[in-house]
């Protein structure tokens, strides 16, 4: 016991004496909360548009007006060529050009239904999408506007205004309802710092006794395995676990994100997770014997947990055979953990079995690590 | 003065020998090397087949207090739709909570008690929608697929209600550039700028801070060698190891995903060159100004790589960014990169149209190589 006590002070001591390294890994989260927190949304704002008017009419000036009015669309141009319109286009002045063709404004007021042609830059792909629905949305509108002001001969159908819809369509989105993209990220890059703090830090801590020869100066001493180890992991758990209070004080009080669960189970679940992080990093640095390597291996299998979580694109999206390997990362677990306990509130019930599987994970991967350290070092 | 002078007349072999010495020490790290391969590869099977964000398979759940002709009929109906997945019918709103809290649906149908008497009186009736919006886009994308049922369902309903007095305005819409909006499409150049700053920014930062560290950095300065060929020697190896990977990402993107190359691909090449050389230059920076292998690890990942997966329009786009934001991406070289790439790949634009581009490019290789060049003099001294 007091071996390991005097081991562990040396880690700490070693640890905090690289403030630019802690700071940085702490430092890292909090920049990433920043960015993310504005910069990850496919909301899309001022939509540069140009619009070649074909018809020149009052109809066809309106809808553009329509389109402006809404802040949604900002008008570069008002080309009249297609041509100009393309070259705009490719040179990235303009995400969208709208076409009103000729008797755009003749074909409204004879048949009530005319035609607009919509072009958008799918380069920046989300966007286009959204994009799209805006100007599906501000059309929808002014048809529905021009159905009342619109002299035509269908007027004479008796009172339109008793035309009532069947269905009022509401909706309501529970633990988020403002639909922001951040509450939802947070959690996420909450584990995304766990997960490097656990796995980067050892993997390299260790690889660097390796690489200076410390680590065969401490075998030789009567220091056991189990000590070492115990002193190696202990202060990077904690290191993680301190790195959490701070992105989830960050989150907190800086982004305004709901934590609806319980702190304490929050942190429960952290513990767990970590063991499985650390004894990634202690597996990896068994395998490698430099610094530069054990942060290549590290990176690579951090990358592939993270993309495998569901941290950007959902797991229910992926294709079935990436779903069962999505099931094995204990990434995604605690992934579905932190957004259970901190958006939707959940409980102890309600994230069990994604608990059990991380135990799992956590016990098997730890066992694994630690049996591999001693082959090695034997 | 004369004693500088001297030094260009030692024969040209030097920096060629200090090449071939850097080039044995990536090849020999066959672990790193092996990874530096696989990495690009399993990103491209990843973002291609993995990661995608249409939603197949919709849990719906139904609350329907009064089950009646009207109601029966709107449930075949979403459980007819091939999208969807009827998974729970009940007749209370309570039962909402536990099924999101399990995560066993992703959207709630709630109809009104009395639907078809409602109908039949010609009132409206009222549906409530109720998501699980912790995933708000995945919410937003659920409702509009359900809601476009609901309508379709409408009119299937009520033909005579709606009718003569609408006016409808159809829009003709075409994804350009992109017609199918395919992920591989947009992530591939997005990924070449991501491999290469990885390649050349962080492999750089390490090795020159790892030759710092042990020491040897300090014998390559009291050798004959002169600073700028150190860091050419230590440079040119990445640069190949960052083409040849590039066009192992290109390939594969190709042969795997038949991502379009519309443009010319020499130009292509040319632009990940000068990109390359862009993160290089980065990396001398970074391992310059910091004193241990970690440091300089960490110092590459905030300074280059997050800024080229977040701030360089890949995964989000920068018209969506908010305004203050948006100014700060034009200092990430690897915006420019992207807007090049995806030029050239998907609307095969050439020099004419991305001379901006590349000009921004030059520029800020040139800026950092000479930066990069003086703080080593620095270090020297």
């Amino acid at each position: 016991m007091r071996v390991l006590r005097f081991l562990l002070r040396k880690e700490y001591l070693q640890i905090f004496r690289d403030r630019f390294m802690v700071a940085q890994m702490l430092l890292l989260p909090c920049i990433q909360l920043a960015i993310l927190a504005n910069a990850a949304t496919f909301e899309v704002k001022g939509a540069r548009m140009v619009v070649v008017d074909e018809d020149r009419t009052t109809s066809s000036r309106e809808l553009v007006d329509r389109f402006v009015a809404t802040g949604r669309f900002e008008l570069v141009r008002s080309s009249v060529s297609t041509k100009g319109a393309d070259a705009a286009m490719l040179r990235r002045q303009a995400g969208a050009i709208l076409r009103i063709p000729i008797a755009f404004e003749r074909d409204l007021v004879r048949t009530r239904a005319a035609t607009v042609q919509l072009v958008l830059n799918a380069e920046d792909g989300a966007a286009a999408g959204v994009t799209l629905g805006y100007a599906q949305r501000i059309i929808a509108d002014y048809a529905a506007e021009l159905a009342t002001t619109l002299p035509g001969a269908t007027v004479s159908m008796a009172a339109p205004q008793a035309r009532q819809p069947a269905l009022d369509v509401r909706t309501r989105g529970w633990y988020n309802p403002e639909l922001d993209y951040k509450f939802y990220m947070v959690p996420g890059i909450l584990v995304q710092l766990v997960t490097m703090v656990g796995t980067f830090l050892t993997a390299l801590n260790i690889v660097r006794e390796k690489e200076l020869g410390t680590l065969e100066q401490l075998n030789v001493t009567p220091i056991t395995r189990a000590q070492f180890i115990a002193a190696k992991l202990i202060p990077l758990w904690s290191l993680g676990l301190l790195g959490l209070a701070i992105g989830l004080m960050v989150a907190r009080f800086a982004f305004h994100v709901p934590i609806r669960g319980s702190v304490l189970l929050v942190f429960g679940t952290a513990s767990v997770y970590l063991l499985a992080a650390l004894s990634v990093g202690l597996l990896v640095s068994t395998m490698v014997q430099t610094q530069q390597q054990a942060m290549f291996v590290t990176f690579f299998i951090v990358l592939v947990y993270l993309l495998m979580s569901g941290l950007f694109t959902p797991v229910r999206s992926m294709p079935t055979w990436a779903q069962w390997i999505a099931q094995a990362n204990p990434t995604m677990h605690y992934m579905e953990i932190m957004r259970g306990i901190m958006l939707r509130g959940s409980g102890l019930p309600e994230i069990a079995h994604h608990l059990a599987i991380l135990a799992v994970c956590a016990v098997a991967v730890f066992t694994l690590s630690v049996r591999q350290y001693a082959k090695r070092a034997v | 003065m004369s004693a500088t002078r001297k030094r260009p007349r030692r024969p040209p072999s030097t920096l060629g020998a200090f090449v071939t010495k850097e080039l044995h020490h990536i090849l020999r790290d066959r672990q790193t090397l092996a990874i530096l391969l696989l990495m690009p590869l399993v990103q491209v099977l990843l973002f291609g087949y993995a990661l995608r964000t249409d939603i197949r398979d919709l849990r719906v759940a139904v609350v329907d207090p009064t089950p009646d002709v009207v109601s029966l009929r709107l449930r075949s109906r979403l459980a007819a739709t091939t999208r969807f997945h009827l998974v729970n019918v009940s007749s209370t709103t309570n039962v909402i909570e536990g099924l999101f809290q399990r995560r066993e649906a992703d959207i709630a149908v709630v109809l009104p008690t009395s639907f078809a008497e409602r109908l039949g009186r010609g009132d409206t009736a009222q549906v409530l929608l109720v998501s699980d919006a912790s995933d708000p886009n995945t919410a937003t994308t659920i409702q509009v697929y359900v809601r476009s049922v609901l309508s379709d369902f409408e009119r299937e309903l009520g033909g005579g209600r709606e009718g003569a007095g609408t006016v409808r305005i159809g829009i003709a819409s075409r994804m350009r550039f992109n017609p199918t909006l395919e992920s591989a499409n947009l992530f591939v150049p997005g990924l070449i700028a991501l491999v290469l700053t990885l390649v050349s920014a962080l492999m750089t930062a390490i090795s020159l801070s790892r030759e710092k560290e042990l020491g040897t950095l300090e014998v390559l300065l009291v050798s004959p060698l002169r600073p700028w060929q150190i860091i050419v020697g230590k440079v040119v190896p990445y640069l190949a190891l960052g083409f040849a990977i590039t066009c192992l990402v290109l390939t594969a993107a190709r042969v795997v995903f038949a991502v379009p190359m519309l443009g010319s691909v020499t130009l292509l090449l040319a632009e990940s060159v000068l990109f390359t050389i862009v993160s290089l230059s980065l990396g001398v920076l970074v391992a310059a100004r910091t004193s241990s292998q970690r440091a300089a690890m960490l110092g590459a990942l905030v300074g280059t790589m997050m800024p080229t997966a977040l701030l360089s329009g890949m995964i989000f786009p920068i018209t969506s960014m908010p305004g203050w934001l948006q100014p700060v991406t034009r200092i990430v070289p690897a915006r420019w990169f992207i807007v090049i790439a995806r030029g050239i790949m998907l609307k095969g634009i050439g020099i004419e149209y991305l001379w901006r581009e590349t000009a921004i490019l030059a520029g800020m290789a040139l800026l950092l190589l000479v930066m990069a060049t003086r703080s080593f003099h620095a270090h020297l001294d």
